[in-house]
């Protein structure tokens, strides 16, 4: 009963760094055994931001009730995050589209095969220049 | 008004982003963080040509969905890494017709596919009608097309004018 304040808090502080962690080892450990690149770009893309948010709402937590003092700059890590995380994978596999086309992959195509081509009579962005007048047109910038 | 604040929006961002980073919310960070908003825009306007026109309601409703589907996402991706063995997994790429026509839009769109449930997009053709995506496990490809398109790029619609 005589317990004070804080040591709820370092325990509410501790289980969200032990989550995040948890979260962090559950991405890479997906990296390590799933069967392709493909399908290892979604372990880094999403079982990491959670465990970078717990982390984060831990810090938060712990200089509010530790130090009396709201800290903000920590929800600008994860909205960083969410702009960039989207824009390394969609590159990663941009460029194994186009080392699969080319021949030189570092490895095989995976489980799910080589991408199909789009219907009509365009291919994808990755090996054709984009069309004029679609929104990937800058030749005219 | 258009001279000194060529991007309304930009700029309100910058300022709250300013204030949130210094995290003090005195009269001094105030006034700073709105010379940097007011200095910013107009010194890279000639870097941003258009201005798309965005509703602002459906937007926070749909960041407040997009949140929720990243945490849901977060567990789900977990369980296939954790449980599921390697040859009772279905990967597979997956077509998505767009409807959306602006490059904000598309971009949009393609950023929600990649930090939700077990779908990362991959490329745009060319033509700028379809949207290549690899699904972590998708035993019925259509239908998780029908749920993307009906989930993400409908609000999207209502979002960008």
């Amino acid at each position: 009963m005589n317990t004070p304040p804080l040591a709820y808090a370092d325990l509410f502080v501790s289980a969200l760094i032990v989550l995040g962690a948890g979260f962090a080892l559950v991405g890479s450990w997906g990296l390590v055994r799933l069967p392709s690149l493909m399908e290892r770009l979604h372990g880094p893309t999403k079982a990491s931001t959670l465990g970078l948010g717990a982390m984060l709402v831990a810090s938060v937590v712990w200089f509010q009730l530790g130090k009396g003092v709201w800290t903000t700059h920590e929800l600008l890590i994860p909205m960083f995050l969410f702009i960039t995380a989207p824009i390394s994978a969609n590159m990663i596999a941009k460029v194994h589209l186009h080392r699969l086309r080319t021949g030189e992959a570092s490895e095989p195509a995976g489980p799910a095969g080589p991408p199909p081509p789009p219907p009509g009579s365009a291919d994808w962005a990755t090996h054709e220049v984009p069309h004029e007048g679609t929104p990937g047109d800058f030749a005219g910038d | 008004m258009s001279r000194l604040l060529p991007h309304p929006g930009l700029s309100a961002l910058l300022v709250v982003m300013w204030m949130v980073m210094v995290g003090d919310f005195t009269f001094g960070t105030l006034f700073l963080a709105l010379v940097v908003g007011v200095l910013v825009p107009i010194f890279t306007a000639p870097w941003w040509p258009g201005r798309p026109r965005v509703r602002f309601r459906p937007a926070l409703a749909y960041a407040a969905i997009v949140l929720w589907d990243i945490l849901v996402a977060n567990f789900q991706v977990a369980a296939i890494i954790l449980f599921r063995r390697t040859h009772d997994l279905r990967p597979a790429w997956v077509t998505i017709p767009l409807e959306l026509t602006s490059a904000e839009a598309i971009t949009v769109f393609a950023g929600t596919i990649s930090l939700t449930p077990g779908t990362v997009s991959a490329d745009v053709s060319a033509c700028g009608k379809y949207l290549l995506v690899h699904a972590l496990h998708a035993p019925d490809p259509a239908s998780e097309v029908a749920k993307v398109k009906a989930r993400y790029e409908a609000r999207l619609k209502e979002i960008f004018l």
